[in-house]
């Protein structure tokens, strides 16, 4: 009997880890919250676009397409899209695969299926989203995160707005900006928060490590080379400090920052807009690493040579690891995949993988360095700006529960100010929060898990309905009830 | 100007537009078969459809199902992420208020 | 007199509020932070309804009484969410409504409002609850608040009036003078006290072992689910009968008993589940899918309502389900004030009371006696409960 493994994400890590575990002889499921494999990467046009060059919109298309074929139609494979992990479950022995609680059906729907699914395995490539720090007037229409821009035109061809200014740190800023250029907006200019110092400094040291990422850096000239063509601005040095309008965004004031974000007083420029496309990072998804225990470092999931996390037969591969790019998800993915399904790391077979995913590490290391998050951002913060945009908290609030001894450990914090207790259950604020109360986490104690604003038990949101509803049986697999 | 969406006629990607019609609180929006409802809704020259707790409108702010900013009504199904969920022919989505005393 | 009070949660905090403004010199600590374990994860709970005639029932009634008080003479008491929303408690057979009926008969003999309600002015109050119902009884005494601002506010007046905390702050040991507790060991040094509250929640008979004095305080298991915030659905506390049972239960398996309420952020509170686990904190799917089905068996409407959180928490309890308050007579000096299972909360000023009335010698005003600490449960001669 082979053994079982679960993947849960199909995008770049997801897919490859899916490969691999077939190649190494594994039954897969390949599970994705979204109909269409690919991920936000390769984020596919919907089938009904019945699109002839779906291509033209992304890098690596054709490798990507073969290797969804492949998996797709694999006879040890199964796809299950529309599938939302809403719960892990650790198992009682503390040393099998946790349960994988898996809601089946149309988005946030209410009649989706339950089904509970017990692997040997189980790889975790849940990727990750942007991280936009608050400032004034975020909450306005017509601020986007980066990623939402670039997920609406690579994925239904929808443009946000035709006066647009993109701004925060990292590579990702270009391709954004290409592909509203793309689809005929005025990009009005790019804005890095990064001094040009602090991005040579970062890119520059050990150039060696820089070669085996030519893939990657073709893709960013193309993109620098289109921004010169449509002589869009690109500036370093320079954010976005404030949006500004009437029920939507109307302009946006910008300021040079320092090397530690601090804005310059005195340096403030108004730039009128439609929209403006914000990323200051990205946020790895943790929720189902920390539910199955996995230990993180660094605020990403730890994981050894063979891509193992410190989980019972859990894995990861991908964003989630550390923010290399799709090119190092791969070959995480790869490996984790392998590994997984019983194949040794040691295995000439994976000896090229391995040494790509060792680059993949050193290349995320210098893109931190090179595109740090500056520790000055609060600065361009009033006491009226919202911090948590669900329970609209805003700075003030804040500030005076995380200052006051009573009310200022982050749970208390939390529960005082309701600050990532709304929907999005800090996803979005949690970063922000974290570090404007300059306290580290509760210290965990036995039955007391530890207040990390990545905790969230029910990792999707699950109707009423759908849970009182008992799970399905295990679909075919027999050897599933009894693992 | 406003978000839009590029019209399939001129579009590189050489694709088909099956048009379809929604309500949005009752007012028919059209668009195109395989978009998400805020793609809908976005493309329809809206970017904002839900208050927050101060009344203050939201729209789409992350895209991809993490922020809930988006949140709709559809077919009488509440809190339904309006960048991740399809539209299908015929459905009736309505907004969603935080504000105190607002029913929707 | 200084006083060290072990635990930073509502009962300390309430307790430390009660020496500090009396003269005492004192110091809280707490391994982690205030408000953020068993006082964090319940759902603020201040009910006179589900305690029958007896100790913990007179403890709930000052305490019922106190709690305005007390938050009218904070100056910042918007954390705590007071909501004196009031209970109603339905039973939805024959035989719950039978046995409804008789528990609250015994609850008006000892001066609890318990207004039976007829189907009308039940709809009336309840317009989204089943209409399946066979008895309800409105406790409009019941109320609520958020547990961390509650224990936040009080541990903030118990900061103005000179009280000292001290958070990351691990107990290790005593320190032990003639027989009798001057000090406590802790991971931050010794802080002499001429007087140790224990007040550590389910963690107590743990805190108790460290200082050389056990009793028996088991932690057991409960967990809530939320919602994504509603318009109005819910209006006051409301809870199947059989909940009362389960409090009272001192059975291992799980438990289920349907409890909901909403939240002023129009978030609702579903619970209850009650299990022995030990210190086992995972959120179990099958644990959620239960009381899921017991909540949408009294508010068939919110089975399209979303989940968007779940949490738990450790409750401490003691096999005879009394709380623990006064002095250990085993080791002058020691204290307790522990042992409120789910109750704490709302029972935490009650409690913080009792105990500075028998520590300043003024007379208590309610019997302590039932709450000894030195009664053979809490020594842990109640052997018949079995091991968790």
């Amino acid at each position: 009997m082979s053994r079982h493994v679960v993947i849960v994400g199909a995008g770049p890590a997801g897919l490859a880890a899916a490969a691999a575990a077939l190649r190494a002889g594994a039954r897969v499921t390949l599970l994705d919250a979204s109909d269409r494999p690919g991920g936000q990467y390769h984020r596919m046009l919907p089938a009904e676009y019945e699109a002839e060059n779906n291509g033209r919109l992304h890098h690596g298309w054709d490798d990507f397409d073969r290797l969804r074929e492949h998996v797709l139609t694999h006879p040890r494979a199964e796809w299950w899209p529309d599938s939302s992990v809403w719960s892990l479950e650790r198992a009682d022995d503390g040393t099998s695969t946790p349960r994988v609680h898996v809601l089946r059906g149309p988005a946030d729907g209410t009649g989706r299926e339950r089904h509970v699914l017990m692997p040997d395995a189980l790889v975790l490539a849940t990727g990750a989203h942007d991280r936009v720090l608050p400032f004034p007037g975020w909450q306005l229409p017509g601020v986007f995160t980066a990623g939402a821009a670039q997920a609406l035109a690579k994925g239904e061809r929808v443009v946000v707005g035709d006066q647009v200014v993109v701004a925060g740190s990292g590579p990702f800023l270009l391709p954004v900006a290409a592909s509203l250029l793309e689809a005929g907006s005025d990009v009005r200019e790019v804005l890095e928060a990064n001094p040009a110092a602090t991005v040579l400094r970062g890119w520059s040291t050990r150039p060696w490590e820089l070669a085996s990422q030519t893939g990657k850096a073709a893709e960013l000239a193309e993109y620098t080379g289109l921004l010169a063509r449509h002589r869009v601005p690109y500036r370093l040095g320079r954010t976005v400090v404030e949006a500004r309008g009437d029920g939507r965004v109307e302009e946006v004031v910008t300021a040079r920052l320092t090397a530690d974000w601090t804005p310059v007083p005195g340096t403030e420029r108004t730039v009128a807009v439609d929209a403006v496309c914000v990323t200051h990072a990205f946020s790895p998804q943790l929720e189902l690493p920390v539910a199955a225990g996995c230990e993180l470092r660094d605020g990403f999931v730890h994981v050894d040579e063979a891509q193992r996390t410190t989980a019972p037969g859990v894995y990861a591969a991908g964003e989630i690891t550390g923010i290399a790019g799709a090119p190092a998800s791969r070959a995480e993915g790869l490996l984790a995949g392998w590994t997984a399904a019983g194949g040794d790391p040691s295995d000439r077979a994976v000896r090229s993988v391995v040494r790509r995913r060792d680059q993949g590490r050193a290349f995320a290391a210098r893109l931190a360095a090179a595109h740090p998050v500056g520790t000055g951002w609060p600065d361009w913060l009033r006491p009226d700006t919202l911090i948590c945009r669900c329970e609209e908290t805003d700075y003030r609030t804040l500030r005076a529960a995380a200052e006051d001894p009573a009310t200022g450990a982050p749970r208390a914090v939390r529960l005082g100010t309701r600050a990532g207790l709304g929907p999005c259950q800090a996803r979005i604020c949690g970063p922000a929060v974290a570090d404007l109360c300059g306290r580290s986490p509760d210290r965990a104690v036995p039955g007391l898990a530890s207040a990390s604003h990545h905790r969230r038990p029910v990792a999707q949101p699950i109707r009423l309905g759908e849970l009182a509803a008992p799970p399905a049986g295990p679909p075919e697999k027999e050897g599933e009830q009894h693992p | 100007m406003s978000p839009r969406i590029v019209p399939a006629s001129t579009d590189a990607v050489r694709r088909r537009a099956t048009p379809l019609t929604i309500t949005v609180d009752g007012v028919p929006v059209t668009g195109a078969a395989g978009q998400s409802v805020a793609g809908v809704l976005l493309a329809d020259g809206r970017r904002a459809w839900r208050s927050g707790p101060s009344g203050a409108p939201r729209g789409v702010f992350c895209g991809i199902g993490v922020c809930f900013d988006c949140l709709v009504t559809v077919n009488g199904e509440r809190d339904v992420r309006a960048c991740r969920r399809r539209v299908c022919d015929g459905d009736v989505v309505t907004t969603q208020s935080r504000e105190a005393g607002e029913e929707r | 007199m200084r006083v060290v009070v072990v635990g930073a949660g509502i009962v300390g905090a309430a307790c430390a509020r009660e020496l500090a403004r009396s003269g005492f010199a004192v110091t809280v600590l707490d391994r982690g932070g205030p408000a953020a374990a068993t006082t964090a994860h319940g759902e603020g709970n201040i009910l006179v309804s589900d305690k029958g005639p007896g100790p913990e029932l007179e403890l709930a009634k000052l305490s019922r009484r106190l709690w305005p008080e007390i938050l009218d003479g904070l100056p910042n008491r918007g954390g705590v969410e007071w909501d004196a929303k009031g209970g109603i408690v339905v039973a939805t057979t024959e035989d719950g409504a039978r046995e409804l009926a008789r528990f609250a008969e015994g609850q008006r003999a000892v001066g609890v409002i318990a207004e039976p309600m007829d189907e009308r002015t039940l709809a009336a109050a309840e317009p989204h609850l089943t209409r399946d119902v066979a008895a309800a009884v409105h406790y409009p005494d019941d109320a609520q608040v958020q547990p961390s601002g509650a224990a936040t506010a009080l541990l903030a007046d118990a900061l103005r009036h000179g009280a000292e905390l001290r958070t990351g702050c691990e107990l290790l040991g005593a320190r032990v003078e003639g027989g009798r507790l001057t000090g406590v060991r802790t991971s931050g040094g010794v802080l002499p006290a001429d007087l140790v509250v224990n007040a550590a929640g389910p963690w107590s008979g743990e805190t108790a072992s460290r200082l050389g004095a056990p009793v028996d305080v088991r932690p057991r298991r409960g967990e809530v689910l939320v919602t994504t915030p509603l318009p109005p659905t819910v209006f006051h506390k409301v809870y199947d009968a059989d909940y009362v049972g389960a409090v009272g239960s001192g059975a291992q398996d799980l438990q289920t008993s349907a409890v909901v309420e909403s939240t002023r952020a129009g978030t609702v509170l579903l619970g209850s589940a009650r299990r022995r686990v030990g210190f086992d904190d995972r959120i179990r799917p099958h644990v959620l899918a239960e009381i899921a089905r017991k909540a949408l068996r009294l508010y068939p409407g919110l089975a399209g309502a979303q989940v968007m959180r779940a949490y738990g928490g450790f409750r401490p309890y003691v096999p005879d389900h009394l709380p623990v308050i006064g002095p250990d007579p085993r080791l002058p000096g020691l204290w307790h004030a522990t042992g409120h299972e789910g109750a704490g909360i709302g029972l935490s000023v009650g409690t913080a009371l009792l105990l500075r009335e028998l520590a300043t010698g003024s007379a208590p005003s309610l019997d302590p006696e039932p709450f000894r600490a030195d009664r053979p449960a809490v020594l842990g001669a109640d052997a018949s409960e079995g091991a968790a």
